[in-house]
């Protein structure tokens, strides 16, 4: 089952390679990951999108506790919560296919944010799973370029992760 | 607090850098050293050298013996240790040695080990040493010399990226850039590598920081990190309920494992098996924590354990696993251990031990001597007691098991040395004496843990979780050093003490007379015994030719050296070596070359599906 697992860790050098080091020695999967500095400077946080079964994710966020430098982790799975993700996706847009593809961007409520007479990029957020939709209902010949953050997340209302 | 914390941490330590943590108190990562030496001067503090820091940290840990290399990474480290004389530096032949013997230190008197090596190939061989730490969490501090930072990451000569290549090996590591930093990580390091579960730290420290200036304020006395809080106190509601379910047991057992060992917890568990009078097993790694010689101790559960520690640990109701974590050598085969339905209690201090490999019903995590302490005294106020008629029944059936006799063997041999007959003996000489064992990895080790009869904590000293040949001699040296007054011996056997013989040499120079005994087989008997019953006798490369001759090596080395080889001049040999205090003694075993390890679990198969002599084969 797919768990998105957010982590607070001190933002030092070092602390991002601790987390992907455990996943790969411990062979967790990660199937994306975000990581930034929040509004305080001294930590990070990330989101881990991990799938397993319950006892693989007991055991990974007791691992990702035990790691230093990390102050908290929440697997926000276990609760109501909000998840986005930026995808960037360039496509061919010539011919008829370049009214479709206007079509079919402003449909997934996505934007054009670069133009040439031969491709589209568009911008779109929401979660994963409307971003995957996306490239599924786009012809696959299409796609000429895709790039995507991984998903954020956060807690629904009264939620909060904070040291 | 929480506000004045961070307030700290926001205003002085990462306003001028977004990735560089700064744990000074005084000054900001962007200030100029001139004015950061102005300022301390102007608060009456000293300047000191990283260097001299570094060696004061060490002080102020009460840190009286290093275990190291030099090189050049380290010279100016070595320059400061040359100019003082409260801590004693141990010259060992190989940087694994100097982990291994830092590592005995701490495993023998619960103290921090700490070594010392050079940057690059210093790391390198030291890295077998801290893994070695690292899975049986022993509390160490190694130091390593790194470039200078301004040559970090340019492959620099006896370059290696020391915080990458341990990383999956110790608790934490450290990269000191600044030597203003270096007071303050070195107060982390020790107090990660003491509390909670204990575990190596590694402290890099390039060249340029070793010698560079910074304002030295004393050191620090307490340490407050945000993201490290390990628990000690187990929560009382689940030792209540442990109490209650092991209280209502119909055939209880208690498993315990090295954790005892490491929070000084044998006098509360002796208590608790005591009152409650329940049979009790040891891990190979926490063998001591109860008296071996009590009738309520069934010897060592696993592999190479008994038939009713295994049949006890498989057929129980409920169980009591005390600072230990189902190692895959403890339970066998999952599927099989899991066959038999029981009620499991798991006291650990770290979390991800805790239904980990099994299932847990009541986790309680905490330190184990806080969680016993509490739990003896609710047992005192409770009045239920276990019932006297169903633990005797459990008794009777435990004593069937005993009565296979499963440790017996050819006892009366005359022809050959059997390797049993010589720890048998050698537990028989030192009973009653101050004595500390060591070993290596191998059969030699799996007989010491059999048949020497541990009954107090910290006298067996050996690499349970990573299983490193080599670690006999330096653990033993490293004893020797911290406990002179003791008998310290090294059981071995020719193959692993091969790995590490050069330190015999660091033996003579530092006066530390050991005793080796080395159970001579000219066979790699381990991967031998595991040949002869997995792979058909197909002995593929495990046995060793053109040894060299023991007792002349040992000669070279400046020790004494004895051959023995046959059965009657074991006792007058080891009782000979005992009376030579003050030198270490290499006494070559020449045992039987197809002796095998028994009781024996075969790997995949359950624990009770034992192997019980070589009629079983």
């Amino acid at each position: 089952m797919k768990h998105i697992i957010a982590v607070l860790l001190e933002n030092e050098p070092g602390a991002l390679s601790r987390v992907v080091g455990l996943f790969s020695a411990r062979g967790y999967n990660i199937e994306s990951l975000t990581v930034a500095p929040t509004e305080d400077p001294s930590l990070s946080r990330m989101t881990l999108q991990t799938s397993g079964s319950d006892d693989v994710i007991e055991q990974i966020t007791k691992h990702l506790n035990r790691l230093i430098e990390v102050v908290k982790v929440v697997d926000l799975t276990e609760g109501a919560y909000t998840e986005r993700e930026l995808m960037l996706v360039k496509v061919r847009a010539v011919g008829k296919e370049r009214e479709e593809m206007k079509r079919m961007a402003d449909i997934f409520r996505g934007r054009i944010i670069d133009v040439t007479d031969k491709s589209y990029t568009i911008e779109l957020t929401g979660d994963v799973d409307k971003n995957d939709a996306f490239l599924q209902a786009i012809e696959t010949g299409a796609i000429l370029e895709t790039v995507r953050t991984g998903a954020c997340g956060i807690g629904r209302g009264e939620r909060v992760l904070r040291v | 607090m929480r506000f004045q914390k961070k307030l700290r941490k926001g205003t002085l330590g990462f306003s001028s850098s977004k990735f560089t943590k700064v744990y000074t108190m005084e000054t900001t990562k962007a200030a100029p050293v001139q004015a950061a030496n102005t300022r301390a001067s102007l608060a009456g503090g000293t300047e000191l050298n990283g260097s001299d820091i570094l060696v004061k940290a060490l002080q102020a840990e009460n840190v009286k013996y290093l275990w190291g290399y030099p090189g050049g990474a380290v010279l100016h480290v070595y320059d400061a240790l040359y100019k003082q004389d409260t801590i004693q530096h141990i010259l060992v032949r190989h940087e694994q040695a100097a982990v291994h013997a830092a590592d005995g230190y701490a495993r023998a008197t619960g103290e921090v080990g700490v070594a010392l090596v050079t940057s690059g190939p210093g790391v390198t061989n030291a890295v077998t040493g801290i893994a070695t730490a690292y899975m049986d969490s022993i509390p160490m501090v190694i130091i390593t010399g790194q470039v200078p930072t301004h040559a970090i990451g340019l492959d620099a000569f006896q370059e290696c990226d020391t915080v990458g290549i341990t990383r999956p090996i110790v608790k934490h590591n450290f990269l000191v850039k600044d030597v203003r930093d270096l007071v303050d990580v070195m107060k982390k390091a020790f107090h990660i590598a003491r509390s909670g579960r204990p575990g190596p730290v590694v402290v890099d420290i390039p060249k340029d920081v070793s010698f560079k200036k910074a304002p030295y304020h004393g050191y620090p006395e307490t340490v407050e990190m945000r993201s490290y809080t390990p628990v000690r106190k187990g929560h009382s509601g689940q030792i209540r309920k442990a109490l209650q379910l092991l209280l209502a047991a119909k055939r209880p057992f208690i498993y315990t494992g090295g954790g005892v060992l490491m929070s000084e917890a044998s006098p509360e568990l002796r208590t608790l098996v005591d009152i409650l009078g329940y049979p009790c097993t040891n891990t190979l790694m926490g063998l001591g924590a109860y008296p071996a010689s009590d009738r309520k101790f069934l010897g060592m559960l696993g592999m190479h354990g008994t038939v009713e520690a295994n049949n006890a640990m498989q057929n129980c109701d409920v169980l009591l696993a005390v600072g230990a974590r189902f190692d895959d050598r403890v339970i066998g085969n999952p599927k099989h251990f899991a066959q038999n339905e029981r009620k499991i209690i798991h006291i650990d201090i770290d979390p991800s031990s805790i239904s980990k490999r099994v299932k847990v019903d009541i986790p309680i995590v905490g330190d184990v001597k806080d969680v016993l302490t509490e739990m003896l005294g609710m047992l005192r106020e409770m009045p239920a007691k276990p019932d006297p008629k169903t633990l005797a029944a459990w008794w009777e059936t435990i004593e069937n098991w005993r009565a296979r006799d499963c440790m017996k063997y050819d006892r009366d041999n005359t022809s050959v040395i059997k390797p049993q007959a010589v720890i048998e003996t050698l537990w028989n000489l030192t009973k009653d004496a101050d004595a500390y064992i060591t070993s290596d990895v191998g059969q030699h080790q799996m007989w010491a843990a059999q048949y020497y009869k541990f009954d107090e904590p910290r006298r067996w000293i050996n690499s349970g979780g990573l299983g490193t040949m080599g670690v006999g001699i330096p653990y033993a040296m490293g004893i020797k050093l911290a406990k002179p007054n003791s008998e310290v011996y090294c059981v071995t056997g020719e193959g692993s003490v091969q790995m590490c013989i050069q330190e015999l040499s660091t033996c003579l120079q530092y006066n530390t007379p050991i005793k080796v005994i080395s159970l001579n087989n000219r066979y790699l008997g381990m991967v031998r015994q595991w040949q002869e019953i997995e792979y058909s006798g197909r002995y593929s490369h495990s046995y060793m030719d053109a040894l060299p001759n023991f007792v002349k090596l040992a000669e070279a080395y400046g020790h004494i050296g004895m051959l023995i080889e046959r059965p009657e001049d074991v006792e007058p040999a080891l009782r000979e070596a005992r009376q030579l205090k003050d030198r270490t003694v290499f006494m070559d075993f020449r045992t039987d070359q197809t002796e095998n390890v028994f009781p024996m679990v075969q790997a995949g198969k359950g624990i009770t599906e034992m192997l019980l002599g070589s009629e079983d084969l």
